[in-house]
């Protein structure tokens, strides 16, 4: 069967204590706090973090997939996979899906995956999962519900090696949303929860493990999604497993990320597990999805992967509750019109989402967008191809309080960044406080939401400041 | 390559008051400035041979329509000329080269902008960038030339506040400055930020305005109203360069490429060696006030990294050495885009004729006006001077 190559995740910068939520409207607030997505931020964007982190250190050129699993897909018409794709740079001659409607979806698009490789249709796909989900406001759903991504690459070699998977398909109504609907809905929560998640839960991991022959005492880790704090522990207690040996889900420290759940716990888990484990995985969602993984080698660190721990612990306190709902877009405001171009978005993608540039054969300069005649020495169309490093050191910049025809009381830092390996290129600063920015200070690129002009969602790189190791 | 030294006059002026003139439209602003810019030169429109108006939004207007159809000047050559901030000297240019050439006899260069039409805040940038890649707002080009001189350099907010306080002292006495108020550096730095580490008061404002220029053969200016006090055009350059220096790897955001070129070209067109000593006073493109002091680097007035000194000691004062932006300048007198490059050989050529209408300074010989337009993308220098 297939195997696991790497693991990747996303979680955005900032945090919203559950206190603050709940001093907000004046109600009780459960532990913890939950992560908040930037106002650039959607389900697609996080995904490439996700699966950059994922991609670390392993050639994109020999990815064959893309499988992007969400509730919140940016559009209900037009593939996301496809975008993901080109922001990862992977080749135009591979299968991209979206896996979409259900917080199972991750998983599904993981069997579906699994099932290419070991078709010999692909070596190795790469699955990205995550969510962008709403909460009514003032309801305890904005407290639990949180923003975030994770990645799962497969492939036909790899230190994790899928042993076995059983799918169970459950209609159980609740919770859910329309296409009309802005926020989740939820009828009864404990029957949901106990029909709708822990039977068909226990069902699946009960039915894999008798196929699979073990027992609980042979499983080193489970990752059991769950729809709230407590209730992975009871589905775990009748499957004979102990609390010490279930996977953290994260509640108390981002919240539910929805489809991402699945993928951003199993990354956890990988982090730790060793040579020899065994590894059950159990998802939820208008059914349930259940895998065996054993790893057949110890995983060897990735640099530049930052994974669960490397995202848990870099964070930036919202203020106030209002920080949330200007981020999420929770009141209607005027929309600040921008100008776009369909078809210039399209013909200039290779510069826009594969953040590629041209190096002058004759000068040998790198340059961004790449152009006709160089701008150095002025050589006309000798040039190759180059995709720019994603990192670099700001030359200059400003703080810019004008955009749109508005003043803005946070402005927008602007750098000049010089890149690693060669390259200018001109961005927006996001997730970093424009007090702090500097000439000299190191940054790394970042998959963000633009503007909406011409209505469709303009998606390119902005920057941030490097996380604190 | 020849020379425009010397072939080509100017025997009028005109200019409106600039500033929030929310009550005039293009209409009054063209036809205002045009008619004074005639009346100093004691010709109607039907003299006119040619036209050329400069200016920069569709909005304030489309093709030469913008001047012949509110001087309803029909049948005759009118050229819209647009070249950014530098469209009105851009316009003037053209026009001296309409006569330069022999063709035309008499000609004018008129620029205007109706900016507070727009709304918002800022001037709109559509159209500046591609959509998606390199978006940025007017002061938050020229904030990246600052941020770099901080970081090379040791200047200050302080450094850039002493342009905007002697700009505003004085456009104190020019009748059509916007702006006739001094400004503390209290003021100054306490001014919310535009684009860090540019202020409110580092910055020009949003202006309406527009002023024209009537130029002549000069065996024509010789017969003329001004046939005693004529001002030629001594040179004029006009150069180019990259309109997205952010994203070249050669910008060092410490100087005006454009600047440069066009000001050797036109320091070698009037035969001038030594600009500092020669250039009696000038008028800068200060859009913003760290442009002005790059400007004077740029222009040869002082040494490359000199500038904030420079202008700390006083050479750019009305009475220092050098006078630069006697007329209180973008900053002060206002910046209506198409207008200014107009406005500035306006100015200069009163200075000249000893008969300006602010601030006079002493013993003008050789003026120097210079427009710089887009992230320093394309400049003009226009040098003036009595016949010789």
């Amino acid at each position: 069967m297939a195997n696991i190559a790497s693991s990747g995740a996303y979680i955005p910068l900032y945090r919203l204590s559950r206190q603050l939520i709940g001093n907000a409207w004046g109600i009780p607030a459960v532990p913890g706090e939950r992560s908040v997505a930037n106002a650039d931020e959607d389900s697609l964007t996080m995904a490439v973090a996700a699966g950059l982190d994922c991609l670390a250190g392993i050639d994109q050129s020999t990815i064959d997939g893309l499988f992007f699993a969400t509730t919140t897909a940016p559009y209900v018409e037009k593939q996301s996979a496809g975008i993901i794709a080109a922001a990862l740079d992977l080749r135009r001659d591979i299968n991209t899906a979206d896996f979409t409607g259900s917080l199972r979806a991750a998983t599904t698009a993981m069997r579906a995956a699994a099932d290419a490789i070991d078709s010999g249709n692909a070596r190795s796909i790469l699955v990205v999962a995550a969510d962008c989900r709403l909460g009514e406001p003032e309801s305890m759903w904005e407290q639990l519900l949180g923003d975030g991504a994770g990645a799962v690459l497969l492939s036909k070699d790899g230190p994790v090696a899928i042993r076995g998977t059983v799918s169970i398909a459950g209609e159980q109504v609740g919770p859910w949303r329309r296409s009309e609907d802005r926020y989740v809905r939820s009828f009864e929560a404990k029957a949901e929860t106990q029909y709708g998640y822990a039977s068909v839960v226990i069902e699946a991991g009960k039915t894999l493990m008798e196929k699979m022959g073990i027992s609980a005492n042979d499983v080193a880790k489970a990752v059991i999604t769950s729809p709230d704090p407590r209730s992975h522990i009871g589905v775990g207690r009748t499957l004979g497993l102990q609390p010490a040996q279930l996977q953290d889900t994260l509640f108390l420290s981002i919240g539910s990320p929805g489809a991402a759940l699945v993928l951003l716990m199993l990354a956890g888990a990988l982090e730790q597990a060793k040579a020899g484990e065994k590894l059950l995985v159990l998802n939820h969602g208008d059914g349930a999805d259940a895998f065996l993984l054993e790893l057949t080698a110890d995983i060897a660190p990735a640099p530049g992967r930052r994974g669960l721990l490397g995202h848990l612990f870099q964070k930036r306190d919202l203020p106030n509750y209002t920080s949330y709902a200007h981020f999420r877009k929770l009141m209607e405001r005027d929309e600040v019109p921008a100008d776009s171009s369909a078809i210039i978005y399209w013909r200039d993608a290779k510069s826009e989402l594969n953040f590629h540039g041209a190096r002058c054969l004759n000068c040998g300069i790198v340059q961004y967008p790449a152009p006709r005649v160089c701008g150095e020495c002025g050589t006309k169309d000798k040039f190759e191809d180059v995709k720019l490093a994603g990192k670099g050191n700001v030359y200059t910049y400003t703080l810019d309080h004008l955009a749109f025809g508005q003043y803005l009381n946070v402005p927008i830092p602007r750098l000049v960044i010089d890149l690693e390996g060669g390259g200018r290129v001109f961005l927006e600063m996001t997730d970093g406080d424009p007090q702090e920015v500097k000439v000299g200070l190191p940054v790394e690129v970042t998959f963000r939401r633009l503007h909406e002009g011409a209505h469709f969602h303009n998606y390119f790189w902005k920057c941030r400041p490097l996380p604190q190791s | 390559m020849g020379s425009i030294k010397d072939k080509a006059a100017i025997i009028g002026v005109g200019c409106t008051k600039f500033g929030e003139l929310w009550e005039k439209d293009v209409e009054d602003l063209v036809v205002e400035a045009a008619y004074e810019a005639l009346d100093d030169a004691g010709i109607t429109p039907d003299d006119i041979d040619a036209a050329w108006v400069g200016l920069l939004y569709n909005f304030t207007g489309l093709s030469g329509g913008a001047f012949s159809e509110p001087m309803k000047l029909f049948g005759k050559p009118v050229t819209r000329v647009e070249n950014f901030c530098a469209s009105g000297m851009d316009a003037f240019r053209n026009a001296c080269y309409g006569v330069a050439s022999g063709v035309y006899d008499v000609v004018i260069a008129c620029g205007v902008e109706k900016l507070t039409d727009i709304g918002g805040s800022g001037l709109p940038m559509t159209g500046f960038s591609h959509p998606i890649i390199g978006g940025i707002s007017a002061p938050g080009m020229f904030a990246l030339a600052a941020t770099r001189s901080f970081h090379e350099y040791g200047w200050t907010k302080e450094d850039l506040g002493r342009v905007a306080i002697k700009n505003h002292k004085n456009g104190l006495s020019h009748p059509k400055a916007h702006f006739r108020k001094a400004v503390t550096m209290e003021e100054v730095l306490s001014a919310p930020i535009i684009a860090w580490p540019l202020g409110r008061f580092d910055c020009c404002a949003m202006s309406d305005g527009a002023a024209a220029i009537v130029i002549a053969r000069p065996e024509i200016a010789k017969k003329s109203k001004h046939k005693d006090d004529y001002v030629v055009v001594k040179a004029n350059a006009l150069a180019a360069a990259s309109t997205q220096p952010m994203f070249r790897n050669s910008s060092d955001f410490l100087n005006f490429p454009a600047t440069k070129a066009a000001a050797a070209q036109a320091y070698a067109e009037a035969g001038i060696k030594d600009p500092a000593k020669e250039i009696s006073f000038a008028e800068v493109h200060d859009c913003f006030t760290i442009t002005e002091i790059l400007n004077c680097q740029d222009l040869g007035f002082c040494e490359q990294g000199q500038g904030a000194k420079f202008v700390a000691e006083g050479h750019t004062e009305v009475e220092g050495n050098i006078p630069v932006n006697a007329s209180g300048g973008l900053k002060c007198f206002g910046h209506p885009i198409g207008a200014t490059g107009c406005r500035m050989i306006y100015e200069v050529t009163k200075q000249l004729q000893g008969r300006a209408d602010g601030a006079q300074v002493k013993d003008p010989r050789l003026g120097l006006a210079h427009n710089l337009g887009g992230p320093g993308s394309i400049c003009s220098v226009t040098i003036l001077g009595r016949p010789d």
